[in-house]
C-alpha cells in the first residue's frame, strides 16, 4: 500500500516512461491535425525546424525555456511540501512590479550588473509577497492553497491592469505599460553564444537570465535535498503525522516555502522584462505561471527534469509560432491544444502506460524491477 | 435448530501475504441477534466487508437463506436482503433524512413520487420499529444517535431482512447505546436477523442470542450467549498464545522519571478517549499498559509524547511539567529524553517514501553531528545510519535503500534503532512487533530488557497481552479511558481478560 507499483530502473522511470507520454500526445495531436486537413508529418517537421532549426530558433526557443524554468522550479518546490501552488502566474506578474521599482528609479544611475542583482531581490521578494497571503491562510485558517492561489492571480491581474493604466503608465502614451528601460535596465544577450557556434541568430531575446535559471535549479536542487530545511520539507511533503512526531513546525514550514516558491515565480519576469520588452506592459507573464505546473509534473518535480521538459516546452512555444505562420489552417489555439495534450498525457495521464511497462519489465526480467515492499496488514 | 438466515462457508481472504479470514464457519439463524466479538485486527470487519461485497473472498461460499449466492458488490448484498450499517456513517449531510434515504434509489427523473413513496414507508417503519425521526430534518444538525437510526431506516427501506452494525455503540453515549438496543430487539421481534461487531463484551451480553468470537483471522467458537460469560470470552478473545519467555533479572526501580496526572484526552470527534488517568514510571522499570484496543492507550501515549493534545492534567518529565495541552512540542520532548515508538510506524514513526539514512534521523534531524550549518552532513548521516543497521542487525543492510523496501520487522529495528540510541531516559513504546517477524520479536524484547536493565523508564502499549505480561514490572490496565486496575507480572491472564473487558471483580463477570 505504501507502493503502487514496483520499481523500475531509472532509465525507464526518468527517460522512457516520459518519452512515450510526448509521443502518445503528439501522435494524437498528429490526428487533430489530420482532421483539420492538414499533413501531420508536414507539420511535424516545422514545428521542430522552428523550434531548433537555426541560431535564431534556438535561441528563442531557450528564451522560453527560461521562463518555464522558474515557474516549473516554482511549483516543485510547493510540491515537494505538499502544496500544489497554482499562483505561479500572478506570483510572476507581481515581481514584474517590483523589477519595475529597480528599473524605473535606477536604470539612469547605474549599469545593468548591479540593477540584475537589486532585479533579483527585488522581484523574489515581491513574488515571495504575493504567495505569503495564500500560505499564511493555509498554515494557520486551513484555507485550500490551490483555491487562494488561483484567487490571487485574478487579484494580481486586476491590480496590474490598475497600476500600469495609472501610476506606473508612461506620461504621453497610450499603451498601458510603464516607460521604455533605459540601458541600465537591459539585461545582455546570451546570442554570442550561437555566433561563436558559428550559427546566426538576428535578434532574438535570449539573455543572462538564462544563466539565472540554471542557478536556481542548483539552489532549489540543494535546498531540497542537501539542506535541513528541505529535509523537514520532504518530511512535511510525505507525510504530515511524521512530521508532526518529528517536532516539525508545520505552518513555518508551508509558509518558508511558498515565499520560496512564490520567490522563484516572481524571478521569471526578470527573463521578460528586463531581457526582451525593456519595459513591464500587460500580461506579460502571458501563462508561463501555468505552463510552469505541466513543466513541473513532466520534470517529476526535479530541477534537472524540469530542464528539459522547460525546453520541450519552450520548442512548442517557439515551433508554434512558425507552425502557425507556415499553416494558415493551425491557428495559435491549435498550439495551444498540442501543448494541453502534452500536459495531458505527460501530467495528468502519467501513470497510464506505468502498469503496461512494468508487467513487460517484470515478464523480461523480474529481478530488474525489485521486489515490492510486503504489504502489511493495517 | 432454527432456519440459517446466513451461512458463511471456508470463507478464506488474504491481504498480500496477510491472511485476515482463514477459514472462516459462521451460522447466523434466523430472527436472533448474533454477536461478533474480537479484537482490532482479528477479522471481523474484513468477514463482514466480504458478507457485504466489498470484498471479495479468495474461497468459500455465501449462503443466504439456505441458497447459495454471489455477493460481489454491496448492491448484490441488498438485493439479497442484506443491509449495513457502517462504523462511519455513509450519509450525505446536507441532504434531509428523507433524501437521504431515498439516494441510490430514487427511481425516477422527478424526485417527487418517490419522496412521496419514502415518506409513507418511513412512516411505516416507525410504527413497526420504533424508529423515529424526523423525515425533513438535516443529517447535520441530527445528533450521533439518530444520524445512526437514519443508517439503519436506509437498509431497512432497501428491504433488508438481516442488518449488520459494524461498532455501532462506538460514537454513542451509554443512553443512545440503550436505545439502539431496545431498537435490535424490536427489529428481532419482527422476524428480522441482526449482526452485531463489537469489541465491547458488555453489549454482547446485554443484548445478543448468539455469539462468535474471532481472533487472528479465525472463527474460535460460537456460543449461546446466555450459556457463556464475560470472563470466558474475554479468554477466547486474547487467547493463550505460546508464551514468549523473556530473560530477565529482577528490576531495579529508581526515582521516578515520568508522572502523569489526571490526564484527560478527547479524540478529534470530541469523545473522551483518556479519562482522568493517572500513574508514573521509575528508573529501571517497564510499565506495560494492557487493554483491548481503542480504550485510549493510544490516545494516552501520544498526548505524553506531544503529538496529540491532551484536555487537561499533567505530565512531569523528571520532575517538570512538560506542556500537554498547549502547543506540545515533540522536538523540545526528545531534547529532554524522551523517545517514543510510535504505534503506526507507516505514518507517523517513518517516512516510506525516504531512504533509510534519511528515516535515521527523523525527529533528530537539527542534531548538530548531523549537519553542517544549514546542510545536513550526508556523510555524516549515512555512516550513524551504517552503524545503527549493523547494530541491530537491519536487513538488508543498505542505507540508500528506500524505507518502503524494507520488511515489516526491519522497519520497526530501524525506528527502535533511531528512538534507543540517542540514549533517553525515558521510552515510550506503542506496538513494538505488530507486524514483526518472530526473530525480530525476540530481538526487540532483548533490548527493550536491555534499555530498562540500564535504569531508563520504558512505558509500553500493546494489543498483545503475551508482551505486556512478559516483558512489563507493573501492569495497568485500560478500560474506556481509564485506567482499572493495576498487577505485578504474574497476574493470571483470565485476570487481566477480566480487566479488560471493564468487569471489576470476579463475581460480576457470573
Amino acid at each position: 500500500m505504501s507502493t503502487p507499483y514496483a520499481k523500475l530502473p531509472g532509465w525507464v522511470d526518468y527517460g522512457l516512461i516520459p518519452l512515450i507520454n510526448v509521443v502518445v500526445a503528439f501522435l494524437v495531436a498528429g490526428l487533430v491535425v489530420l482532421i483539420v486537413g492538414e499533413n501531420p508529418f508536414e507539420a511535424a517537421v516545422i514545428l521542430v525546424k522552428g523550434a531548433l532549426g537555426g541560431g535564431q530558433n534556438i535561441a528563442y526557443t531557450l528564451y522560453y525555456a527560461t521562463n518555464f524554468i522558474f515557474t516549473g522550479l516554482a511549483v516543485a518546490v510547493a510540491f515537494h511540501c505538499g502544496l500544489f501552488n497554482i499562483g505561479g502566474e500572478g506570483q510572476a506578474y507581481v515581481g514584474g512590479l517590483g523589477l519595475s521599482i529597480v528599473c524605473l528609479s535606477l536604470d539612469t544611475t547605474f549599469p545593468w550588473w548591479i540593477n540584475f542583482p537589486l532585479a533579483i531581490v527585488a522581484t523574489a521578494l515581491f513574488g515571495a509577497l504575493w504567495a505569503l497571503i495564500p500560505a499564511y491562510l493555509q498554515a494557520r485558517r486551513g484555507s485550500h492553497i490551490v483555491i487562494t492561489t488561483i484567487m490571487f492571480n485574478f487579484i494580481a491581474a486586476s491590480l496590474m491592469v490598475y497600476l500600469l493604466v495609472g501610476p506606473l503608465k508612461a506620461a504621453n502614451t497610450m499603451a498601458p505599460q510603464t516607460r521604455d528601460f533605459l540601458p541600465g535596465g537591459q539585461l545582455p544577450k546570451l546570442n554570442f553564444i550561437f555566433d561563436a557556434l558559428g550559427m546566426t541568430v538576428r535578434s532574438a531575446p535570449f539573455n543572462v537570465s538564462f544563466l539565472l535559471a540554471l542557478a536556481a535549479s542548483v539552489f532549489v536542487w540543494a535546498l531540497v535535498w542537501r539542506t535541513r530545511f528541505g529535509y523537514e520539507l520532504r518530511t512535511m511533503g510525505f507525510s504530515p503525522e511524521a512530521a508532526r512526531y518529528a517536532g516539525i513546525n508545520e505552518s513555518r514550514i508551508i509558509i518558508i516555502t511558498m515565499l520560496i516558491s512564490g520567490a522563484l515565480a516572481g524571478l521569471m519576469s526578470i527573463n521578460v522584462v528586463m531581457g526582451d520588452q525593456h519595459h513591464v506592459a500587460l500580461d506579460f507573464a502571458s501563462g508561463a505561471g501555468f505552463v510552469g505546473i505541466a513543466v513541473a509534473l513532466m520534470g517529476r518535480s526535479h530541477p534537472f527534469g524540469i530542464i528539459p521538459a522547460a525546453i520541450l516546452f519552450g520548442m512548442l512555444y517557439q515551433g508554434g509560432a512558425d507552425l502557425s505562420f507556415e499553416m494558415p489552417e493551425i491557428s495559435r489555439d491549435m498550439i495551444v491544444i498540442i501543448q494541453g495534450l502534452v500536459i495531458l498525457f505527460a501530467g495528468a495521464l502519467e501513470h497510464m502506460f506505468r502498469p503496461a511497462i512494468q508487467t513487460i519489465f517484470a515478464s523480461l526480467s523480474p529481478r530488474s524491477v525489485g521486489i515490492a515492499a510486503k504489504a502489511e496488514a493495517r | 435448530m432454527a432456519e440459517a438466515a446466513i451461512e458463511l462457508i471456508g470463507i478464506n481472504k488474504s491481504f498480500g501475504a496477510v491472511r485476515a479470514n482463514r477459514d472462516i464457519h459462521l451460522t447466523v439463524e434466523k430472527g436472533t441477534i448474533h454477536g461478533i466479538v474480537g479484537e482490532n485486527g482479528a477479522g471481523k470487519s474484513t468477514l463482514m466487508s466480504i458478507l457485504y461485497g466489498f470484498y471479495q473472498a479468495d474461497s468459500g461460499e455465501i449462503r443466504v437463506n439456505g441458497k447459495p449466492t454471489r455477493i460481489d458488490t454491496p448492491n448484490d448484498a441488498i438485493a439479497a436482503g442484506i443491509g449495513m450499517v457502517h462504523q462511519h456513517f455513509m450519509l450525505v449531510h446536507n441532504f434531509t433524512v428523507l433524501e437521504n434515504v431515498i439516494l441510490g434509489v430514487e427511481g425516477e427523473a422527478l424526485l417527487r413520487a418517490s419522496i412521496a413513496k419514502a415518506r409513507s414507508e418511513l412512516q411505516r417503519l416507525e410504527r413497526e420499529y420504533g424508529l423515529t425521526v424526523d423525515p425533513d430534518a438535516i443529517i447535520e444538525t441530527l445528533p450521533v444517535g439518530l444520524q445512526q437510526r437514519v443508517e439503519i431506516l436506509k437498509a431497512l427501506y432497501r428491504g433488508a431482512e438481516t442488518l449488520i452494525l459494524d461498532e455501532p455503540t462506538g460514537v454513542l453515549t451509554p443512553a443512545e447505546a440503550d436505545h439502539l438496543f431496545r431498537i435490535l430487539r424490536q427489529l428481532k421481534e419482527q422476524g428480522k436477523t441482526v449482526v452485531l461487531i463489537t469489541h465491547k463484551l458488555r453489549e454482547i451480553m446485554a443484548v445478543t442470542d448468539n455469539v462468535s468470537v474471532m481472533r487472528q483471522g479465525t472463527m474460535v467458537d460460537t456460543r449461546k450467549t446466555a450459556e457463556t460469560t464475560v470472563g470466558e470470552l474475554a479468554e477466547l478473545m486474547v487467547g493463550r498464545r505460546v508464551l514468549l519467555r523473556v530473560d530477565k533479572g529482577e528490576a531495579r526501580p529508581g526515582d521516578f522519571k515520568l508522572v502523569v496526572e489526571g490526564l484527560t484526552v478527547k479524540d478529534t470527534r470530541g469523545v473522551t478517549m483518556v479519562n482522568d488517568v493517572s500513574f508514573g514510571v521509575r528508573a529501571g522499570e517497564i510499565v506495560g499498559i494492557a487493554g483491548v484496543a481503542g480504550n485510549g492507550q493510544s490516545e494516552l501515549i501520544e498526548a505524553i509524547a506531544g503529538i496529540r493534545h491532551a484536555v487537561s492534567g499533567r505530565v512531569l518529565l523528571d520532575g517538570k511539567p512538560i506542556e500537554v495541552t498547549g502547543n506540545a512540542d515533540p522536538g523540545e520532548l526528545r531534547e529532554h529524553g524522551l523517545a517514543h515508538v510510535p504505534e503506526d510506524r507507516h505514518h507517523v514513526g517513518l517516512v516510506l517514501a525516504f531512504e533509510e539514512n534519511e528515516n535515521s534521523i527523523l525527529g533528530y534531524h537539527d542534531e548538530a553531528q548531523y549537519l553542517k550549518g544549514a546542510f545536513l552532513d550526508i556523510p555524516a548521516i549515512r555512516r550513524d545510519a551504517a552503524e545503527k543497521i549493523e547494530k541491530y542487525d537491519i536487513r538488508p543492510a543498505d542505507c540508500r535503500l528506500k524505507t518502503a523496501n524494507f520488511s515489516g520487522g526491519n522497519q520497526q529495528k530501524i525506528v527502535l534503532a533511531r528512538e534507543m540510541e540517542q540514549d533517553p531516559g525515558v521510552l515510550i513504546v506503542g506496538q513494538p512487533t505488530r507486524g514483526v517477524d518472530v526473530g525480530a520479536i525476540e530481538f526487540i524484547h532483548k533490548r527493550l530488557i536491555d534499555m530498562r536493565d540500564r535504569g531508563k523508564a520504558v512505558l509500553l502499549v500493546s494489543v498483545e497481552l503475551d508482551e505486556i505480561r512478559s516483558l512489563s514490572d507493573r501492569i495497568l490496565v485500560m478500560f474506556d479511558g481509564r485506567i482499572v486496575g493495576e498487577r505485578g507480572p504474574d497476574a493470571t491472564e483470565g485476570e487481566l481478560g477480566l480487566l479488560m473487558a471493564g468487569v471489576e471483580s470476579k463475581e460480576a463477570a457470573e
